[in-house]
C-alpha cells in the first residue's frame, strides 16, 4: 500500500481561455477551460491544476468563474496558481472551489506570506511553486540552480534548493518545482534539480517541466517526485493521461487506475 | 454544517451528484431536522472545533447520535470526533469526544499524507461495499495511529454498550497504519476526501445517502 503517483494536467488561463495554442481535436470548445477540465478527469487525472495568467483583475475574476464552474463538475483536487499575493487572494479562490493554491513571486518578495496562508487555512492548501534555472554564466549559488520570476525571464540569486527547503518549514505544504530550462523543451524533466530538492524537503514534490513522451515520467519519480504535472502533451492530445499512468505503472510506480 | 470551513461547496455537490437533496446551513434546527448531517472540515483542529462549537454543532451531533440519526464527518470532521489533538493550537481545546482516543501527528517522514492512497475496508463496512480496490484522496498530516505511542489503539475502544462496535477501515502510509473511516452506529466519518475522490467517492457518498430515512 502507498500512494500513487499523481498525474496532473496543467492548463494555463488567460481571462476564462486556455492560452498556449492549444489544438484539440473533436472539442466542440478547445479553448474553454472547464471543459478540458472535465475531459481530463475522465481520462482519470488524479488532480487538475489552472495557472492563472491574466494579467488584469477582471482577467481574475473571469478565473474565479472558471474554477467555480470546474469545482462543479469536476471531484478530484483542483489547484490554482498564478497572481495569489496573500491571504485575500486565498480565501477568494477557496471559496470558488479551489482545493490548493499555489504562490510564487509573492512568496519570493516576501516569504512571510507562506507562513500567514498556512497559519490561516492549513499547509495542505499551500502549494510553493518555485521556476528554477541552472545559474547563467558568470552567476552562481551553491546548488547551481536559481529561483526565477517573471515566467523565468528575471534571475534573483536565491538559491532554488535552498528556498524549496525554506518554504517547505515556512508552512508550504507541497512544492511544485519547474524546471525553466526544460519547459517548452520536451527533452525530460530536469531529475538532477528534482533529486537535489528531494533531498532537502519533505512534503510531497510536484515535477514540471520538460514533459515531451512517455519515457520521461518514470526518472523523475525516481528522482524523489510525488507527482508529475504537464501541460502541452496533454492539449495537443499527444500523449492521455491514461497512456502516462501505464507507463509509469509499467516502470513499477503505483498509479490510480480510473476505468471509465 | 456550515462551521465556515473550507471548501465545503463540492462537498455539497458531491452529495447532489448522488441524488441528495442539500442545505448548507449553520442552523441547528435544520441540523437536527436533516435526515443526515455532514461535518466536514479542512485546516486546524482548534479552527474547526471552535467554528462547530459556534455553531452549536456539538450539541446537535450529540443529539442526533443520542436519536441515533446519522451524521457523517469528513476529513477533519473526523478528527474532531474524538476527543483531542496534538496540533499545536488544539491543547486547549477539546474535540467532540464522540469516540475515546487522541489525533496524533503521522510519524512519517513526508508530511502532509497527500493523494490518492488505498485502504483495508472489513468485509461488513456498508460504505465501502463494492469499493476494496479503489483509492481515495487524503490531504492531512495528523490522524488516529493504530500504535498510539502512549497506550493500546485508541480506536479499538471504539465501541460502548450505547454504539455498536465499530468497523474501522484503514490505511498506511509510510509503514504507519492509520484511520481511513469509521462506522460505528449513527455516526460515520472519513479521513479522506470523498467528494474529491472522484467515482469512487461518489459511491461511498451514495451508499451513506442510500441509507438515510
Amino acid at each position: 500500500m502507498s500512494l500513487a503517483v499523481r498525474v496532473i494536467p496543467c492548463l494555463d488561463v488567460d481571462a476564462g481561455r486556455v492560452v498556449k495554442g492549444v489544438n484539440f481535436a473533436g472539442l466542440r470548445d478547445a479553448g474553454d477551460p472547464v471543459e478540458l477540465a472535465r475531459r481530463y478527469d475522465a481520462q482519470g487525472a488524479d488532480e487538475i491544476t489552472f495557472l492563472d495568467v491574466s494579467a488584469s483583475a477582471a482577467g481574475r475574476d473571469t478565473t474565479l468563474e472558471v474554477v467555480r464552474a470546474t469545482a462543479e463538475q469536476v471531484f478530484v483536487p483542483l489547484t490554482v496558481g498564478g497572481g495569489v499575493r496573500g491571504v485575500d487572494d486565498v480565501e477568494r479562490l477557496l471559496r470558488a472551489g479551489a482545493d490548493k493554491v499555489g504562490v510564487n513571486s509573492a512568496a519570493v518578495a516576501r516569504p512571510e506570506v507562506i507562513a500567514e496562508i498556512a497559519d490561516r487555512f492549513g499547509r495542505q492548501v499551500l502549494v510553493l511553486s518555485v521556476d528554477a534555472r541552472r545559474c547563467p554564466p558568470g552567476t552562481s549559488t551553491d546548488s547551481g540552480w536559481e529561483v526565477t520570476t517573471h515566467g523565468g525571464r528575471r534571475g534573483t540569486g536565491i538559491d532554488a534548493v535552498e528556498w524549496a527547503a525554506r518554504g517547505a518549514g515556512l508552512g508550504a505544504g507541497e512544492v511544485l518545482l519547474n524546471s525553466m530550462d526544460a519547459d517548452g523543451t520536451k527533452d525530460g524533466f530536469d531529475v538532477a534539480m528534482l533529486r537535489a530538492v528531494r533531498a532537502v524537503v519533505d512534503v510531497p514534490l510536484v515535477a514540471s517541466g520538460g514533459a515531451g513522451e512517455l519515457a520521461h515520467f518514470a526518472p523523475a519519480v525516481a528522482a524523489g517526485a510525488d507527482a508529475v504535472l504537464a501541460a502541452s502533451v496533454f492539449h495537443f492530445g499527444q500523449l492521455g493521461v491514461g497512456d502516462v499512468k501505464a507507463a509509469l505503472a509499467a516502470a513499477g510506480h503505483p498509479v490510480r487506475v480510473a476505468d471509465r | 454544517m456550515d462551521h465556515g470551513s473550507g471548501n465545503v461547496r463540492s462537498a455539497v455537490r458531491a452529495l447532489e451528484r448522488v441524488g441528495a437533496d442539500v442545505e448548507l446551513t449553520a442552523d441547528p434546527q435544520a441540523g437536527l431536522d436533516a435526515d443526515g448531517l455532514v461535518v466536514p472540515g479542512v485546516g486546524a483542529f482548534a479552527a474547526v472545533v471552535e467554528g462547530v462549537r459556534r455553531v452549536r454543532g456539538d450539541v446537535v451531533v450529540g443529539r442526533r447520535l443520542a436519536g441515533g440519526r446519522p451524521v457523517l464527518g469528513i476529513c477533519v470532521g473526523l478528527q474532531v470526533m474524538f476527543e483531542s489533538s496534538t496540533e499545536p493550537g488544539a491543547g486547549d481545546r477539546d474535540g467532540l469526544g464522540q469516540w475515546p482516543g487522541t489525533v496524533e501527528r503521522l510519524p512519517v517522514e513526508r508530511v502532509p499524507h497527500m493523494g490518492w492512497n488505498t485502504v483495508e475496508a472489513p468485509a461488513d463496512s456498508v460504505l465501502f461495499a463494492g469499493l476494496a480496490d479503489e483509492r481515495f484522496y487524503f490531504v492531512h498530516s495528523y490522524g488516529v495511529l493504530a500504535d498510539g505511542v502512549d497506550g493500546p489503539a485508541p480506536v479499538a475502544a471504539l465501541g460502548t454498550e450505547r454504539l455498536a462496535p465499530p468497523t474501522v477501515t484503514w490505511a498506511e502510509h509510510e509503514g504507519c497504519r492509520f484511520v481511513a473511516a469509521v462506522e460505528n452506529g449513527a455516526l460515520s466519518a472519513t479521513q479522506f476526501h470523498p467528494e474529491k475522490s472522484g467515482d469512487a467517492g461518489a459511491a461511498l457518498l451514495e451508499h451513506w445517502v442510500r441509507r438515510l430515512a
